[in-house]
């Protein structure tokens, strides 16, 4: 008799916990190599046009960017502004942002950088026609109009 | 005593290594986001100077108009299309493949005629070494010779050929993506085309890294060139 109520007391074995270590670790490099830091926080509501005849930004280092939207906060109003750096900019201050991420960095990588535009799809395009006029007069003449994929 | 010394130090518990781990998980799930930035690369023009000459008047079948308004109504040409349409009208003014009369015309490259023109050229410049108009001449005509090598003898679009785009201050950014979308979108496909007749292989698919594949681009890149021009934007007269 004893030797069944022995069985039945020990009933299955715990599970190892021993590689779960091993398994959120892993998880944990698969999300560093994939994803990139957050950098910017957004003040303007921003969300893309679509396009499908796209191209991926490699060198996400040499690219700056400018958010034209409505302002996230009510208080500010609803007339779509522009944000450089976590701040609330105008045209005229575009070309100093531009300068100073040019100081930042090294001479021979200037042919390379790029801005990319995020701007809102319900924005006019008056606005978005000033940006570029004034980039084009400060001779940033590369270009990302910032797209979600599309279907085609 | 002898079992004491048997033990040593005890194990250190790795009972908490998944507790930590997990915390740099969140960590990193929270800091780090997931988006690649994507979106239409252009390039602009860079600022007219104020003195400049006026550009030469280009010949009306030579340019295709695309004008957008401010209710996002297209008109392209003098007639109103929807944004769907808009592809194939590109298409056809780039290939015009009928030979119509208000399109523009394209002229057949032949080798003959190209080799002619280069060994003038050298000509030129064997008399005056130092002049630059005949140096971009020369240049010009060996990227042809080249596409010619490459592609064959093709049809080549007028130099002044180009789409020009035009919008309105209130036209929605929205629109104005779709816009240069569908005509990008043009382009690329008859690139497409091209290069996988010719070549076998898609043309978003050639890489700028690969010598062989570098020339294939500039080739294809001669034959339907992406000429956008966009005009400075009318401003909206209010009653």
């Amino acid at each position: 008799m004893s030797k069944f109520i022995s069985t039945k007391k020990k009933g299955q074995p715990a599970i190892s916990t021993a590689s779960l270590p091993d398994i959120v670790f892993m998880l944990l490099f698969f999300f560093m190599v994939t994803t990139h830091m957050r950098d910017k926080d957004q003040i303007v509501q921003v969300s893309l046009p679509s396009a499908t005849e796209i191209t991926k930004m490699e060198n996400k280092a040499m690219v700056d960017f400018i958010f034209v939207g409505a302002p996230l906060d009510k208080r500010y109003g609803s007339t779509p502004r522009i944000q450089l750096n976590e701040s609330f900019a105008s045209i005229e201050d575009i070309q100093l942002f531009k300068d100073k991420a040019k100081e930042n960095r090294d001479e021979a990588e200037w042919p390379l950088i790029s801005t990319s535009l995020k701007v809102d799809r319900d924005v006019n395009m008056g606005l978005v026609t000033d940006i570029k006029q004034e980039l084009r007069r400060i001779g940033a003449l590369k270009v990302v109009y910032s797209t979600n994929q599309g279907v085609k | 005593m002898a079992r004491k010394a048997k033990q040593g130090p005890g194990e250190i518990n790795a009972g908490s290594m998944a507790d930590i781990a997990f915390l740099l998980l969140i960590f990193f799930l929270v800091t780090t986001t997931m988006d690649t930035d994507a979106g239409i690369l252009r390039q602009l023009p860079p600022p007219i100077p104020k003195d400049a000459p006026k550009p030469p008047k280009v010949k009306d079948r030579d340019v295709y108009v695309v004008l957008v308004n401010r209710n996002d109504q297209l008109l392209v040409e003098g007639e109103l299309m929807e944004i769907s349409e808009l592809r194939e009208g590109t298409k056809v003014f780039l290939t015009n493949p009928m030979g119509a009369e208000d399109l523009p015309q394209k002229k057949l490259m032949t080798r003959g005629e190209v080799t002619e023109k280069i060994a003038s050229f050298k000509a030129y410049l064997a008399s005056e070494p130092n002049n630059s108009s005949y140096k971009n001449g020369l240049k010009k005509w060996e990227k042809k010779l080249n596409t010619i090598n490459l592609l064959g003898e093709y049809m080549e679009l007028p130099g002044s050929a180009v789409i020009s785009l035009r919008n309105d201050t209130e036209t929605s950014y929205d629109m104005y993506i779709q816009v240069q979308n569908e005509l990008t979108r043009a382009i690329n496909e008859l690139r497409d085309d091209l290069s996988m007749e010719k070549f076998g292989k898609k043309y978003s698919e050639l890489e700028r890294s690969i010598a062989d594949e570098k020339a294939m681009i500039i080739a294809i890149r001669q034959v339907f060139p992406q000429r956008i021009s966009e005009a400075e934007p009318n401003v909206t007269q209010t009653p």
